[in-house]
């Protein structure tokens, strides 16, 4: 199989200090499902952002569908961008529109008429649970309920890589599995899925999941997850 | 609400209302100036051009001879000889009574003897323009016939006033130019601030994969409304004071003022310039946010 997502010895320097991430080498494959591990501060979202095109790394190369990443023209990022779906660690909200209009952002973006985005729009914010704040803006939601905005936003449009940095991070245990059966539901859809967290428990909870950790910077893997009796806790 | 809503395809992107802060009433003001400005030199120029179409053929002859008799003789064969010429079209001698009326301003109508030698005016007109070979041409005619004669332009008295007139068009278009450049720049610095305001949903909207040109066109039309917003406002009054003005130079009816009212194309040329200034404007959002987003990744 193809691979959909590859980097070769791709090295980030944030200015001049030392570098954020060395040698990072891995290779991912579509459909596939991966988890993303390390300590706070190991560089998880350095990785993502470079991942979800927010960053041009200092060194090496990357190929995101077939495509030279590194060298790409500014013009030509929009066309990539808009078939990864992010959740962003801090969400990102806009906000100064209604979760509605956050999750309608990549549709509207990439030009759906507002008759046909009020559908997968509306369905969205109910499987996320928040069909019923739809029209609140994000300072009036919770924590919570502001990642799930974000996760719907992530998805809606089907993605061919959806991209999560902590995605349950703010969210109780219940609520964090129904969002990993969403990303489930959309990896079965042929989606490429790429979780960063720190929950073991979860990773567990994925059938044929991969696992990356990230260690000061540098990467092993992707392995085959252990499975969830390994992990030893209920959720 | 007083600012124009935002339209269907905004919907959602950036925040409703006004998106420049008080932008739209630094255009007014200048839209207002620069319709001022506009207005006073058009007018400079249309009473130029009456003035100078007036004139642009007239000559006067004056006989300036102390003895009366000669004084007539003189005006007579001078009146016959230009008449006879091919340079000029219509010749008319000034009856003594109006030369009289004419200088009773400053001589007075009651002391007036013919012991005050008064000089006897033939006003013509030329077939061209009184230029100086047709004046000299002129001369030189009269100087065998009318020793007495002499010959002016009527333009020649009013050349200061032209170099006048002109000096205040200049000035009027150099402001035009400066307040052109004054919108520039203001429109610049609200597109700067505004996108500072909106780096954050700008980033955002990139990283969903909006393009440039998208986001650019989202600021371009809503920057763009505020400007018609602005200059609407500053049109408006600028055409209540113009109005006001006209109405009352119409009321005065006095023949130059009243060749300093505007034309039908002047009026054109004023209708143009608000839509000229919303181009302006518009047109430096684009450039400004095209630039700024650039910089971006
Ligand atoms: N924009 C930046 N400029 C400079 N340094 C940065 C920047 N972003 C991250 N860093 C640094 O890079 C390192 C890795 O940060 P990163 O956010 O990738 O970690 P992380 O693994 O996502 O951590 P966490 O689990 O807490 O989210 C940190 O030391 C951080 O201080
Ligand atoms: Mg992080």
């Amino acid at each position: 199989m193809d691979s959909i997502v590859q980097f070769e010895n791709v090295g980030l320097r944030y200015g001049t200090g030392a570098e954020t991430l060395s040698d990072i080498s891995f290779t991912l494959l579509p459909g596939r499902f991966y988890f993303l591990t390390g300590t706070s501060g190991a560089g998880k979202t350095s990785l993502l952002k470079l991942l979800f095109l927010a960053q041009r790394p200092s060194r090496g190369l990357i190929k995101l569908f077939d495509t030279d990443a590194v060298t790409l023209p500014r013009e030509q990022l929009p066309d990539l961008r808009r078939r990864i779906g992010v959740v962003f660690q801090d969400f990102r909200l806009v906000q100064h529109l209604s979760a509605f209009d956050n999750v309608a952002l990549p549709l509207r973006v990439a030009g759906m008429a507002e008759d046909e985005l009020q559908e997968p729009v509306t369905e969205m914010l109910d499987w996320v649970g928040i069909g019923a704040r739809a029209s609140a803006r994000p300072a009036t939601l919770s924590g919570g309920e502001q990642q799930r905005v974000a996760i719907a936003r992530a998805v809606v449009a089907r993605p061919d890589i959806l991209v999560a940095d902590e995605p349950t991070g703010n969210v109780d245990p219940d609520m964090a599995l129904r969002l990993l059966q969403l990303f489930e539901g959309l990896n079965k859809l042929g989606t490429t899925v790429v979780v960063a967290t720190h929950d073991l428990h979860l990773q567990g909870r994925v059938r044929d999941a991969q696992v990356m950790r990230l260690d000061k910077g540098r990467l092993s893997g992707p392995v085959t997850a252990q499975p969830a009796l390994a992990v030893g806790r209920a959720l | 609400m007083l600012f124009p809503s935002t339209s269907r395809q905004d919907k959602g992107l950036i925040p409703e209302g006004r998106l420049t802060g008080p932008m739209p009433w630094v255009l007014a003001i200048m839209m207002f100036l620069t319709l001022l400005a506009a207005a006073t030199a058009l007018a400079v120029n249309a009473s130029a051009a009456h003035v100078n179409a007036d004139l642009a053929g007239r000559v006067t002859v004056q006989i300036v001879e102390p003895d009366p008799e000669m004084r007539a003789r003189q005006t007579q064969a001078a009146a016959d000889a230009l008449t006879a010429s091919q340079l000029v079209q219509s010749v008319d001698v000034v009856p003594e009574q109006e030369v009289t009326q004419l200088l009773a301003p400053w001589i007075g109508s009651e002391g007036f003897d013919s012991s005050i030698p008064m000089p006897s005016m033939i006003d013509i007109s030329l077939n061209g323009p009184a230029s100086d070979s047709n004046l000299d041409a002129l001369r030189d005619m009269l100087a065998g016939i009318a020793p007495a004669a002499r010959v002016d332009a009527h333009g020649s008295w009013l050349k200061p006033v032209f170099d006048l007139l002109k000096s205040l068009q200049y000035l009027g278009l150099l402001l035009v130019l400066l307040l052109g450049f004054a919108t520039s720049a203001t429109v610049l610095l609200a597109a700067r601030s505004a996108l500072d305001t909106h780096r954050e949903t700008i980033n955002v909207l990139h990283l969903l994969g909006a393009t440039d040109s998208q986001i650019t066109t989202l600021f371009q039309r809503r920057i763009g409304l505020d400007a018609a917003f602005g200059g609407a406002i500053g049109a408006i009054a600028a055409l209540a004071v113009i109005l006001l003005i006209w109405s009352q130079m119409e009321d005065i009816g006095s023949g130059l003022l009243e060749s300093g009212l505007l034309r039908w194309h002047d009026w054109v040329i004023l209708a143009l310039i608000p839509f000229a200034g919303i181009a302006l404007a518009m047109f430096t959002a684009r450039l400004t946010v095209m630039r700024a987003l650039r910089k971006m990744m």
